[in-house]
């Protein structure tokens, strides 16, 4: 990126302004409720985090430029300007109190669709060089080293081994022909290796054709949540590369929402092209294997357990059912938490909030709202399907001293497999998990 | 009382065409404004349509969900009340009907005087109670700019004179008449500049929330 400054970031949020933005701020009554879907605000009870109020540079600049009435008053003199230091201020509101979790856009009463512009004023904010300083680290490390935590294949390698210890069975690696490619993100890498176990357990249990790729491993997206549509397809041409490569038909995204959503939504208009495969998150793909009775499972968890939905896998990007279904497979009592599915609350980490060290105490915030939801279910164990969301429970759980330990559905699902009879001669050895 | 009339004359002749005028053309370029901006093709593959989640979502979300009643049930009870009673009291009383059924010979039922008198105060009562929550919510006072106090004073004045005239609480009546109409005249010379535009755009923010989320196989 070149010299950072206002205008740049001004002709970004222009760039940003279609017809859906201008039928929304001309929407807008001002009444106050998209406060009430917001964690942010709820949390913490400041009017500042409304989430139409984060929008106000976009605002002012579709005002002033693209309304016959705004540019008669900024003609007059009475327009508000969009300053430097007006996006200074703006800075914690667009990014540290914003998960991206899309609940405003389910409740605005005139169908404001808020986060879809919470997304784009973010261009604007990176270009005017307003941008979190652990959000810009993390992009500049996945440019640099394909990793926003600048993880690099040879760690990747030592996880594998060990899987393949403990499972016995082979990890495929840059097998050309194969049905689908797995990425993976470094969080799960780092944090969660038995989900790499769990798909290499349960894909050879159903037979699937898979690999995973050294070209490119990695597919969350910095670009997606620091708001750099350039980072952000530089991003997944990557993978769109490493996928051409290997002549797969299917990608399967991490467990990682945002990097799900980034992949399947956004990925094909960074890039301008539909893509030559088909897109998947882990959980889709389990519940196929399921419906075409390619997961053969045995005995269920018999302690109450309930579910965290993952804002970008629920309600941005409608799987919904495909989870329960799994846990129908291999829970006895699963139970609901009362909002969920589309009207789910964000557990508090996403959308880069996360990787910004400077919101720490507003991402603890946030999850208040999600620690309440799990106090009324009152489950043994939570489940969820998000290597951020997991790690957010954890920490929050842990933080409000709730001894509520999370797991993941994919994980859950491998340990209820029916063993094949004599699938490789080497069954699982005394290595056990890697650290 | 010379004066009275001419103003009510006035108001129901020259006034009315400006209003009418500065209405329509302001309304028609906002809406073109607004759609000529287009859309950027979306190249990510559909899990359904868009049309029909659109359509879902511009009524649907008429209603809200029952978490965000639970939480805010004033904001919604009071806005579906006033906005019942404004758009009832609007199309369906006596002197409304007349008034098209005189200029377009058509006409249709009428609620009974008192039902239009009794939702009139109902009206008022209402936009009152939306007034003293925009002042008194921290959210909403936070949020709101002088425009939306412009635009609350003016539907009130349009209601609040038409039972004035109704009740002849103000002599002359043409003055009162006068008044009403010229203060339902000003809210339609203000709709296309103020956010009273949502009349007729929220339809369309509806419908383009609808269906982005329904592409992505989400109900919204
Ligand atoms: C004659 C027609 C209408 C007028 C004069 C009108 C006027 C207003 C005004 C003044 C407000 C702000 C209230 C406040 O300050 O608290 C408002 C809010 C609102 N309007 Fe309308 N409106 C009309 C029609 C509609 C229609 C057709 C819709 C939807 C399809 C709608 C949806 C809303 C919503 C959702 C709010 C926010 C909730 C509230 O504050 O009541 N309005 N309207
Ligand atoms: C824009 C929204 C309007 C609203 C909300 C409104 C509201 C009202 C109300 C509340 C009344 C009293 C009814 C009663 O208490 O029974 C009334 C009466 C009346 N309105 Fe309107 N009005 C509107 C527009 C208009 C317009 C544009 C005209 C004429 C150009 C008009 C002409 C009249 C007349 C002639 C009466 C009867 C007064 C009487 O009985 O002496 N109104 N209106
Ligand atoms: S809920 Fe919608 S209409 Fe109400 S203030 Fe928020 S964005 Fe505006
Ligand atoms: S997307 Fe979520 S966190 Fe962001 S403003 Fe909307 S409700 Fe709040």
């Amino acid at each position: 990126m070149s010299e950072l400054s206002l205008e740049r970031g001004l002709a970004a949020l222009r760039a940003e302004i279609d017809a859906p933005v201008a039928a929304f701020f001309s929407s807008c009554v001002r009444c106050g409720l998209c406060a009430q879907s917001c964690p942010f605000y709820l949390e913490t009870g400041d009017p500042r985090y409304t989430p139409i109020l984060k929008l106000e540079p976009l605002r002012r600049v579709w005002e002033a430029e693209f309304t016959l009435w705004g540019r008669i008053k900024r003609w007059l003199g009475l327009g508000q300007e969009v300053s430097d230091a007006m996006l200074a201020e703006w800075e914690p509101l667009v990014y540290d109190s914003c998960s991206l979790c899309g609940r405003c856009s389910m409740v605005c009463p005139v169908g404001n669709d808020l986060v879809y512009m919470i997304r784009k004023t973010r261009e604007g904010m990176v270009q005017s060089g307003h941008a979190p300083e652990g959000l810009v680290a993390a992009s500049v490390r996945a440019i640099r080293t394909g990793s926003p935590m600048g993880l690099q294949w040879k760690t990747l390698a030592v996880q594998i081994q060990h899987v393949e210890r403990s499972t016995g069975l082979t990890v495929p690696v840059d097998r050309a022909g194969a049905e689908y490619l797995v990425m993976l993100s470094s969080m799960e890498i780092i944090n969660f290796p038995e989900y790499l176990e769990a798909i290499t357990r349960i894909f050879d249990h159903a037979g699937v054709r898979w690999t995973l790729s050294t070209q490119c491993f990695e597919a969350t997206n910095a670009g997606i949540q620091i708001g750099s549509k350039d980072i952000a397809a530089e991003l997944v041409e990557r993978v769109v590369v490493a996928a051409s490569a290997l002549g797969v038909s299917r990608v399967i995204s991490p467990e990682c929402g945002h990097a799900f959503t980034a992949i399947r939504w956004e990925g094909p208009n960074l890039i301008g092209r539909p893509y030559p495969f088909r897109v998947f998150h882990i959980i889709e793909v389990l519940d196929e294997l399921r419906r075409d009775g390619r997961l053969h499972t045995e005995g269920k968890e018999a302690d109450r357990l309930s579910m965290h939905d993952p804002c970008n896998l629920a309600r941005k990007s409608g799987v919904i059912g495909e989870q329960r279904a799994l846990m129908d497979l291999v829970a006895e009592h699963f139970v609901d938490l009362d909002e969920h599915g589309r009207f789910q609350w964000c557990c508090g980490a996403g959308g880069g909030v996360s990787s910004n060290e400077r919101a720490e105490p507003l991402k603890l915030a946030a999850f208040k709202r999600k620690k309440a939801q799990i106090e009324a279910v009152e489950p043994e164990r939570m489940v969820t399907m998000c290597a951020t969301c997991r790690t957010q429970l954890e920490e929050g759980l842990e933080e409000f001293n709730m001894d509520i330990p999370v797991v993941g559905l994919t994980e859950m699902i491998a340990e209820h497999l029916v063993e094949r009879p004599a699938a490789e001669p080497e069954p699982g050895t005394e290595s056990g998990q890697p650290a | 009382m010379n004066g009275a009339m001419e103003f009510l004359l006035w108001t129901k002749g020259p006034m009315f065409q400006i209003a009418l005028g500065i209405f329509a053309v302001g309304m028609l370029a906002r809406l073109f404004e607004i759609l000529l901006l287009g859309r950027a093709t979306n190249h990510a593959e559909a899990r359904a349509g868009e049309w029909l989640p659109g359509l879902r979502t511009v009524f649907t979300r008429t209603i809200p969900d029952p978490g965000t009643f639970r939480r805010a049930p004033f904001d919604v009870l009071v806005g579906w009340i006033w906005h019942l009673g404004f758009i009832i009291v609007l199309l369906l009383s006596v002197p409304h009907v007349e008034l098209v059924a005189g200029v377009f010979g058509v006409s249709w039922p009428t609620l009974p005087n008192p039902v239009i008198d009794l939702l009139t105060a109902i009206t008022l009562a209402g936009l009152v109670a939306a007034l003293l929550h925009r002042l008194l919510h921290p959210v909403k006072r936070r949020i709101s700019i002088p425009q939306d106090y412009l635009v609350w004073a003016l539907t009130f004045a349009v209601v609040l004179t038409g039972y004035l005239a109704y009740h002849r609480l103000v002599d002359p009546y043409p003055l009162a008449l006068g008044m009403h109409i010229l203060s339902a005249e000003l809210l339609l010379i203000c709709l296309p500049f103020t956010k009273l535009t949502h009349i007729f755009t929220t339809v369309f923010a509806r419908w383009y929330n609808g269906a982005a989320f329904g592409r992505k196989g989400v109900r919204s």
